[in-house]
């Protein structure tokens, strides 16, 4: 199998906070990511991708559009914004764990579309903490 | 027995362009945009090996023998080469990252003890990597 990943970054902020609970339990469950200020990461996140390898382009789905969907579908609706206020994340705490998830339910049928399978989304909170979602271990 | 993974890095650097040769500059300019254009990357190769431990030596493979084959295979090929113009792999085909992955995987394969090579991973900027993996290994 081959696979391919390009490695993007977006900066965000959220409020680990469930809207059903109070504030002390937020705070008892979240610790300091409950501030209701917001608190904000430099996300990294990269995106893999499988299938065949396309003989004329020699690439598995072109770079740019690869590029141009992930840009459009996450970067440019997350980056820079507070991510509580985007519809996924109404109803769902946005985790680094439930963000990867959100990623990769946006990315799956574009990038299907454009002729690719995605298998893994892995997205780094900060340098020490990755989270990773997908079909491939 | 223990099934044992272990993965060794180099570092080349190596020009390259994007073309076919049956298409014209503009087509290919057209085809590939930029890296049409000859340009260069330091590239990073992971080479993961699987196998037992020898009971005696405890190693999968000597190190020094997997460098010899990486020094042979990859380094004196690549390094501080053009892919386009110092090797044949790239007459027919764009060295894209995934083109070149496939032809690192076949050099080591041949070039290593049958069955050893687990998996490669080349890098080829900060955001960019492709990884060939043997299905059939466990």
């Amino acid at each position: 199998m081959i696979a391919l990943t390009r490695r993007y970054r977006f900066p965000a902020a959220h409020v680990l906070a469930h809207p059903d609970l109070s504030a002390e339990e937020n705070a008892l469950t979240y610790g300091k990511c409950a501030n209701p200020a917001g608190h904000g990461h430099d996300y990294g996140l990269e995106i893999t991708v499988t299938g065949e390898v396309d003989a004329e382009t020699g690439s598995i789905v072109e770079r740019d559009a690869l590029d141009a969907l992930v840009s459009e579908r996450v970067l440019d609706r997350f980056g820079h914004r507070m991510l509580n206020e985007d519809p996924d994340f109404r109803e769902r705490v946005p985790t680094a764990e439930n963000i990867a998830v959100v990623i990769h339910d946006a990315l799956a049928a574009p990038i299907a579309a454009a002729g690719a399978r995605l298998v893994r989304v892995d997205l780094h909170e900060t340098r020490r903490n990755r989270f990773a979602y997908g079909e491939l271990p | 027995m223990a099934l044992v993974r272990l993965t060794r890095a180099i570092d080349f650097s190596t020009s390259l362009r994007y073309r076919h040769p049956d298409l014209s500059e503009a087509e290919n300019r057209r085809r590939f945009g930029r890296k049409a254009a000859q340009h260069g990357h330091n590239y990073r190769l992971e080479v993961t090996l699987r196998g037992e431990p020898d009971p005696v030596t405890g190693m999968v493979i000597d190190l020094k023998d997997l460098q010899q084959v990486l020094d042979r295979e990859i380094m004196e090929r690549f390094d501080h080469r053009d892919l386009n113009r110092d090797t044949a792999f790239f007459e027919k085909q764009p060295p894209t990252p995934e083109n070149f992955v496939i032809v690192i995987h076949r050099l080591l394969a041949d070039a290593l003890p049958s069955g050893l090579l687990d998996r490669v991973r080349l890098q080829e900027d900060p955001d960019t990597w492709v990884e060939l993996l043997d299905e059939a290994q466990p």
